[in-house]
């Protein structure tokens, strides 16, 4: 079998059309709609264009092509999300993919949406050897996996409720932080005292994180105070308030892969998805991997938000495992791990 | 059963599962309610009423719209993220709205007229400390 097939990744499971190209382990183009949506309609953007899955695929693929230097006839094989994600977004890009598939007499690969934030972390060197434990925290994902080869995957915990990236996006709005919420904590908590407030860490059982009492808890704190006193201490603490919920969004997330590296004794560790940009969440994975003698993968920001890189590298690894797929393969907007 | 107040998450939860059971196939429920008013709770406890593991469902905000196979389909949306209805359409929401499944709305405003006439409107109010109040609305906010 050709050890450096090339293979064209789609992915449109929710808000964006984007398209890639790998050559067995190598990347060779990413191209995601709402970054490259100027370069894919010639400069002309219409209204309501970041969502419209079917004007964006044909220019998404050709420009994916093209950044890779390759025609489409040169691909070995086509692959596509098929789930989780919403029915019609998902349709597009499958339909598609697997009439290119069939068009080319090449096999198509069905990838899940999630496997795909997992194999973010094997883009670029240094890849995680298997098993590992992968944390995928994102605006619409919060999971603890555990990764083994051959697609064998264990969640051993999820969000009951809100994801990370959606607690720190919505906190960042009652402290009117802006949009996007996350850089923006991330931004205004560097001077604060995280001491400053001790806001809730739920406890749940297992690896479950829960985010919602968080952002409950931060609303009633700031509705306690009159209106006068509530304006005074967002402004004279900003910092300080940003700082604490920023800790209490990154403790349970430290504290469930400690307690998962000492009881997998699993000693590589990935942070895959948005939320893994933040400093503080940078620092403390660092910090306690130094402490457990374990090594840390963090892909480069540009593969943690949803792109087609990822689905194009998982598409490589199902490869090499024989895992292609039929054509009869429909979209599971309900798909799990 | 309305209007209801809960003093919990957990009596919000067992609330929803009470309204599941009057709603019929192609039901559109809008949750109306500001940031941490319990909407997200009352639709998982609406999903665990139409037989879905509630731990399986979480917040739908940036991922706008959740599958799951209950007695129903369960459709769990959300409109936080968009700003205008229009966005809505090129995600195919007619499919949902007008199918055989239950749809669960948060931040319905942003779907603005895509609501269909007969969605049934639900208000979550925040009543001091974890009390909700929760009641039947007209959809332009009226009783």
């Amino acid at each position: 079998m050709n050890p450096s097939p090339r293979i064209l990744g789609i992915e449109t499971s929710c808000d964006d059309t984007a398209s890639a190209v790998v050559e067995g382990a190598t990347l060779r183009s990413s191209v995601v709609s709402s970054q490259d949506l100027h370069a894919a309609y010639g400069g002309v953007v219409p209204e309501l264009a970041s969502r419209d899955h079917q004007r964006l695929i044909v220019p998404v693929v050709q420009q994916a092509l093209q950044e890779a230097g390759l025609e489409r006839d040169a691909l070995d094989a086509v692959a596509a999300t098929y789930g989780p994600g919403l029915a019609g977004s998902l349709l597009v890009g499958l339909s598609f993919a697997k009439a290119l598939a069939l068009g080319l007499g090449v096999p198509f690969i069905g990838v899940n949406h999630l496997e795909g934030h997992i194999y973010s972390a094997h883009i670029a060197p240094p890849r995680p050897p298997f098993p590992y434990l992968c944390l995928v925290v994102s605006g619409g994902h919060t999971q603890l996996i555990r990764v083994e080869d051959g697609f064998a995957h264990t969640v051993m915990g999820r969000t009951r409720d809100d994801a990370a990236g959606e607690a720190f996006d919505k906190i960042a709005r009652l402290l009117r932080l802006g949009y996007p919420g996350g850089p923006a904590i991330d931004q205004a908590a560097t001077d604060g005292d995280p001491a400053f407030r001790a806001f809730p860490r739920a406890s749940l059982e297992g690896y479950d994180f829960s985010f919602s009492g968080l952002k409950t808890s931060v609303l009633y704190y700031l509705q306690d105070h009159e209106d006068d006193a509530r304006e005074a201490l967002l402004a004279d603490h900003t910092a300080d308030l940003a700082a604490a919920v920023q800790q209490a969004i990154v403790d349970p997330l430290i504290d469930a892969l400690r307690r998962a590296i000492a009881e997998t004794g699993i000693r590589d560790v990935a942070i895959v998805g948005g939320v893994s940009a933040n400093r503080q969440l940078r620092a403390e994975a660092r910090a306690l991997c130094a402490a457990a003698d374990a090594r840390l993968y963090i892909p480069d920001p540009a593969y943690c938000t949803d792109n087609a890189a990822m689905i194009a590298v998982t598409a490589f690894h199902k490869w090499q495992a024989g895992l292609t797929s039929p054509l009869s393969l429909t979209a599971e907007p309900a798909l799990t791990l | 059963m309305l209007p209801a107040t809960t003093t919990s998450e957990a009596e919000t939860r067992a609330l929803g599962e009470r309204l599941a059971a009057s709603l019929a196939p192609g039901a559109v429920v809008a949750l109306h309610g500001d940031l941490g008013a319990g909407k997200t709770q009352l639709a998982k406890g609406v999903a665990a009423g139409l037989g879905v593991d509630p731990a399986t469902v979480s917040s739908p905000t940036f991922t706008l719209i959740h599958e799951y196979a209950g007695a129903l389909p369960v459709y769990h949306m959300d409109g936080y993220r968009t700003k205008r209805p229009e966005e809505f359409l090129a995600l195919g929401v007619e499919e949902y709205l007008y199918g055989d499944g239950v749809c669960l709305i948060e931040w319905p405003q942003r779907l603005g007229n895509l609501l269909p006439p007969d969605t049934v409107h639900l208000e979550l109010t925040h009543a001091g400390g974890d009390t909700r109040h929760i009641r039947l609305r007209g959809a332009n906010g009226g009783p």
